[in-house]
This record gives structure tokens, sequence and C-alpha cells, in this order.
């Protein structure tokens, strides 16, 4: 069993398996899954399609938590790639508008990573100007409307399907397997997990932390802008206001709920997304019960210190004390 | 440098002098909130609209959201001594001792689109705001109206949970259909006035009620919303505006566009139009006199597709919205 599952691991997928249990009982057509219009429809694709974002937001910050950083400025980062990506889409091709809305992240996590590396801001504050005025300057560039557009090109992002399955999750697919690819096949990795566990030490022994961490905040805003090109074209249309909001928070619990610690070190890439589909298959389960909406927020809170809870190592160590006890009382 | 600088001052100044003795009669100062929403937008061009049509040199503060900078500017429009000044008050607290000083300076001072805390009633001549709670009966009689006898499952997107709007909008629709047996609203949850999350919640509906099948009518407190739930219904093959009737609330240029193409039924609009009521009223009292009543409502208006919405999409897009 040991071999099949790793420890790491176990208890988010416990978890995940508990939650999808939930949803099952709370809306018994859960799992049900049928064709429409080439595309796959039914419960478990809107937990995939609506939890995209958030994925794709945790791969660039689980990189950033390991290096011992935070970045709360991806929601805002989604709402300028969007809101570029919109203004964009009816005049330019969609080359254009990708590299437009792509290279604006890129901006943006070169001058996350700039303040953080090379400056030595603390990461907290460095990246909370950018929250700030992102926003601002998303709404600069749509105006405060909300720019919509009709762009086939741009729209099929949000619509469109590669083999039954939604394009959005095909992309945070992709983008997983790639990120894992590079950090995992090449010790880039483990240099990053360096910088997080000892920058000075690390540095002393010949890693470029000063690189390390301004490539971690990079990816960091390419993974968000692309998160925010995606919810964009599922609107077909641009809302700076309210794009991304507080999706940084989540963005960030998806990453602990993955068993990264905050304090750098380790990480996985695949628990975070596995957090951010925990998180989203609960919000999917609680619309979906039918429940007054004042009680969202309260089930989502104890959802969430449960599985935070399965994971603490005082309470596990608890639980091995309790068993033993059992064992030698029988 | 300084010179220049000095001369271009004072040279706006005599401009400004100069400007309402020429064209205005009434000088008006108004405190916008800031560009909070597309609406806040329109209804900033359309109090500028107004206030031309009128003859009105209307000075229009933007205050970021911010109650601070809503009090300066009120004090500094006391100062330059206008003859009215209106506000549209980012929170309904803390206007007592600005309102007093411009009592004391007797210039009145109209509310636009909110209310202040009840305790400051004597100190604003009138307040012009929509009335949500009719908003939602509006919606809620045409919807039981085009139903009829028929047997109507609703589903209800709310607005962000704990916003006075939203539970208003909720009130008086929900008020609107108890008269009737046939109608009932079956889920009703909480898509935060946004398009990407009413396109959420709409999907789990849909899937919730057995691929939307059961789904007779989606009443949105926002026209956001709707304009999300519209593509949620679409991408699930199902007809909005044809199988499934949809009315929301706020009349925005997207949601005319929607009926164009025969996928939004109805929507109840909130007028961005609070200067004119406003500027008429303070007509009135500058000129006889007349006292207008503490409370000016503005039309609940509603909007189906037989209102010609090309005519009026292309009238409102130019707003702001």
């Amino acid at each position: 069993m040991t071999a099949l599952l790793p420890r790491r691991g176990l208890a988010q997928i416990l978890a995940l398996i508990v939650i999808l249990a939930v949803d099952r009982v709370v809306s018994p057509q859960f799992f049900d899954l049928r064709l429409q219009d080439g595309r796959l429809f039914g419960s478990l694709i809107d937990v995939l399609n609506r939890g995209t974002p958030v994925a794709l937001l945790s791969l660039g910050m689980v990189l950033v938590i390991a290096t011992r950083g935070i970045d709360l400025s991806v929601g805002a980062v989604m709402a300028i790639s969007g809101a570029i990506a919109a203004s964009l889409a009816d005049s330019h091709s969609l080359a254009v508008v990708l590299a437009a809305a792509l290279g604006a992240g890129l901006i943006c996590g070169l001058w996350n990573g700039f303040l953080v590396a090379v400056l030595g801001m603390q990461p907290i504050v460095a990246t909370l100007i950018l929250m700030v005025a992102g926003r601002g300057i998303a709404q600069l560039i749509t105006e405060g409307r909300i720019v919509t557009f009709s762009s086939p090109d741009l729209v099929w992002f949000g619509n469109g399907s590669i083999l039954g399955l939604p394009v959005s999750v095909a992309i945070a697919l992709g983008m997983l397997i790639l990120t894992g690819a590079v950090v995992r096949g090449s010790a880039l990795g483990l240099l990053i997990e360096a910088t997080g566990g000892n920058a000075r030490a690390s540095e002393l022994a010949g890693v470029g932390t000063r690189a390390m961490i301004l490539a971690v905040y990079v990816w960091c805003g390419v993974c968000a802008a692309l998160a925010g090109v995606i919810a964009a074209a599922d609107i077909m249309g641009a809302d700076a206001n309210n794009a991304g909001l507080w999706l940084e928070l989540d963005a960030i619990l998806a990453v602990v709920i993955g068993g990264t610690s905050l304090f750098g070190g380790r990480f996985s890439l695949v628990l975070a997304v596995l957090g951010a589909l925990i998180i989203q298959t609960m919000n999917t389960g609680i619309l979906l019960s039918g429940y007054p909406p004042e009680f969202n927020l309260l089930v989502k809170a104890v959802v969430v210190l449960a599985v935070l809870l399965l994971q603490s190592p005082k309470l596990s160590g608890f639980a091995d004390v309790v068993t033993r006890l059992r064992r030698t009382k029988a | 440098m300084i010179l220049k600088a000095l001369f271009a001052a004072s040279a706006t100044a005599a401009l400004l002098l100069a400007l309402p003795a020429n064209a205005a009669e009434l000088t008006i100062g108004f405190s916008q909130i800031g560009s909070e929403s597309g609406w806040r937008a329109a209804e900033t061009s359309v109090s500028k609209q107004e206030a031309t049509k009128r003859k009105v040199n209307l000075k229009i503060a933007d205050a970021q959201q911010k109650q601070e900078n809503q009090i300066k500017a009120i004090r500094s429009f006391i100062a330059q001594n206008v003859d009215a000044i209106f506000l549209a008050p980012v929170v309904s607290t803390g206007w007592d001792s600005v309102l007093k000083e411009a009592k004391e300076a007797k210039i009145p001072v109209v509310l636009l689109d909110r209310d202040i805390d009840p305790s400051g009633k004597e100190l604003y001549l009138t307040a012009v705001t929509s009335d949500s709670v009719h908003e939602g009966e509006v919606a809620g009689d045409w919807l039981a109206k085009t139903v009829g006898a028929k047997v109507c499952n609703i589903v209800e997107l709310q607005g962000t949970v704990g916003a006075s709007v939203a539970a208003n909008r909720k009130k008086g629709f929900d008020a609107a259909i108890a008269k009737h047996a046939n109608l009932k609203v079956v889920r009703s949850q909480t898509g935060d006035f946004t398009r990407a999350k009413g396109k959420e919640v709409m999907e789990s509906f849909i899937k919730a009620e057995g691929g939307g099948k059961s789904i007779c009518a989606v009443y949105a407190h926002n026209d956001d919303m709707m304009v999300g739930a519209i593509q949620a219904m679409k991408e699930a093959g199902l007809k909005p505006g044809k199988e499934i009737l949809t009315v929301s609330i706020d009349a925005v240029p997207d949601i005319f566009k929607a009926m164009v193409a025969g996928e939004a039924n109805a929507t109840v609009e909130l007028t961005p139009n609070m200067a004119g009521p406003a500027l008429d009223a303070i007509a009135a009292f500058k000129a006889k006199g007349t006292v207008p009543p503490k409370w000016i409502q503005t039309e609940s208006k509603l909007y189906t597709a037989t209102d010609d919405p090309q005519k009026i999409y292309d009238s409102k897009k130019g707003l702001g919205y």
C-alpha cells in the first residue's frame, strides 16, 4: 500500500475522496457525465473547469512559497492580463493577444522578483504593492467598464474543448506537466528548495539564490496571466473590478492544503493542484447543495480546518498514541 | 516659471468666474463617490448631460470611494458658496457635522442614489433614490404575468450576501410571486453581482435541476450575473429567452444586446438619471420656494424585447457603463 500511495499526499487524497462522497450525497447526479456540443458536461467537469484558475495560480505560488516567499499580487495580475486580452481580442491576432497578456504577467513577475531578490524587500510587502496597484492598472485599461469581445479565437479558451475536456483544463494539465518536467526533471527544484531552506547556506554553496527567486516570481506572474486570460475568455469579457478578486488567498490555501510549508524548503506541484481541486470540489458541492448562501463561507472554513487538522503532525501523533493505547488494552 | 503658472492659474480662475455669469443661472456642486462600477460612471455622465440641458453649472468632485474626500468636497463647495450641493454618500453615517455646516450656510443638500442615517433627516432637502424592494416587485409581477397559470420553477441569483440592495430585491420579488401559488423559487444562491460567479452558480443550478429541464425562469439581482447565466445555459444546450425565461435588474447595455439576440426577456431599470429630478427640485425650490417631498422615488421601468432593445443599447453604450 505504501508503495502505491506516497505517505505525503495521503491526507489530501483522503480529503478529496471524502468531499467527493459528500458531494455525491447532496447531489445524486454528481458523477453523471454526458457529451454536450462535443464537450463533456457534468458536475465533475465543472469542478475541473472552475478549479483551473486557482490550479494555475497555485502552480506558480507553490514555487514562490518554496523559496520562503509569497505572492499576493496574482489576483491583480489576472485582472491586468484579462483586461489586456479583452481590449486587444477583437482587433489583433490571437498570437499578439496572448503575447501581450502573458508578457504583462512576465513583467509583473519581474517587478515582484526585482523587489524581493534585488532590493531585498519582504515578499509579503513587495507583492502587496502590485496587489493594490495592479487592480488600478487593470481598471485604467478597461476604463472601469466590463470590456467585452467576440473574437472566436479567444472565446475558444473559455468554451472550446480538446478531446472532450474543456480547453482551460487541458491548458492547466499541460502547465502542470511542463512545470513538473522543468523543476523535477532537472536540479532546479532542488535548488529552489535549497533557496527556501537556507538562502545564505545555499548562496555559500554556490546556488544562485537571487536568480532562483527572480525566476519563481516570473513564473508565478506568467501562470497568473494565463489564469487571467482563461477567466476573461470564460465570460467573454474583462471585469477589472472582480476578476481574480481574493483568488491569491485561495491559491495560498491550495498550496497549504497541498502540504507545502509556508517556511519554504520543500514543495509538491501535484499536491498543490490537488489542493486547488479540493477547494473547488467543496465550492461546487456547496452550490449544488441548495443551502442558503449565508452558509457558504462557514462550511468552507470548517472543511479547510478539517483538512489541515488531518495533516497536523501533532494530531497524527495524538492518533498514534490513541491506537497504541487501544492495542495495549486489547 | 512661477509667474507663468500664476498667470495660467489666474486665467483659469477668471474663466471659471466668468462662466456661470454668462451661461448658467445656478451653480451646483456634486460630490460623487468615484468610479466603483459602470453604473456609477453612467450616473456621472447622465448628470452632466442633465445639467447642460438645464444650463446649470455642475461641478463634480470625485471622492475615490472615500468619505473624507466627500466631506472635503462639501466644505469646498460651501466655501465657494454654490447654490446647492448634490451628494451621493459612500456610507450612511458620519455626515451630521458637515451637513450642519451646509445648513448654516443656507445651502440646500440633495442626496442622490443612496440615503443616509435616519438621524440626519432634517439636514437635507430631499433624497432622490430608487426603491430596490419595488424593483424586485416589478420583476416578479412581470414574471407572474408572463407565465400565467402555468407551474413555474424559478432559480434566483442573489447579489452579495449582506448587501442591502440584494436583500431588498429578494424581498420585493418574493412578495410579488407570493400571490401566485404556481410560482416557486426552487434554488437561490449568491452570484456576488459578477458575471463569473453568475455563470458558475447557474452551471450548478442546471446540474442540480436535471440538466435544466425543470427550470422555467431565472431571476438575477443584476444584469451582469444574468449575462453570465445566459452563457451557462447556452453552453448546456438550453435556449435562454425561449425555453427558460430571464428577468434581471439594472438595465445595463449588455443585457439589451442579449435581448436583441433573443436570449434575454426582461430587465428592470435602475435609472442613472438621479440628477434630473434633483435639478428640477432645486430649480423649483430656488424659484418659488417649493419644498419637495423628503423622498423622490425614481421610476423602476421595465424593458422587454418589445421595447426596441437595439435602440436602447445604442443610446446607453456611450454612457460609460
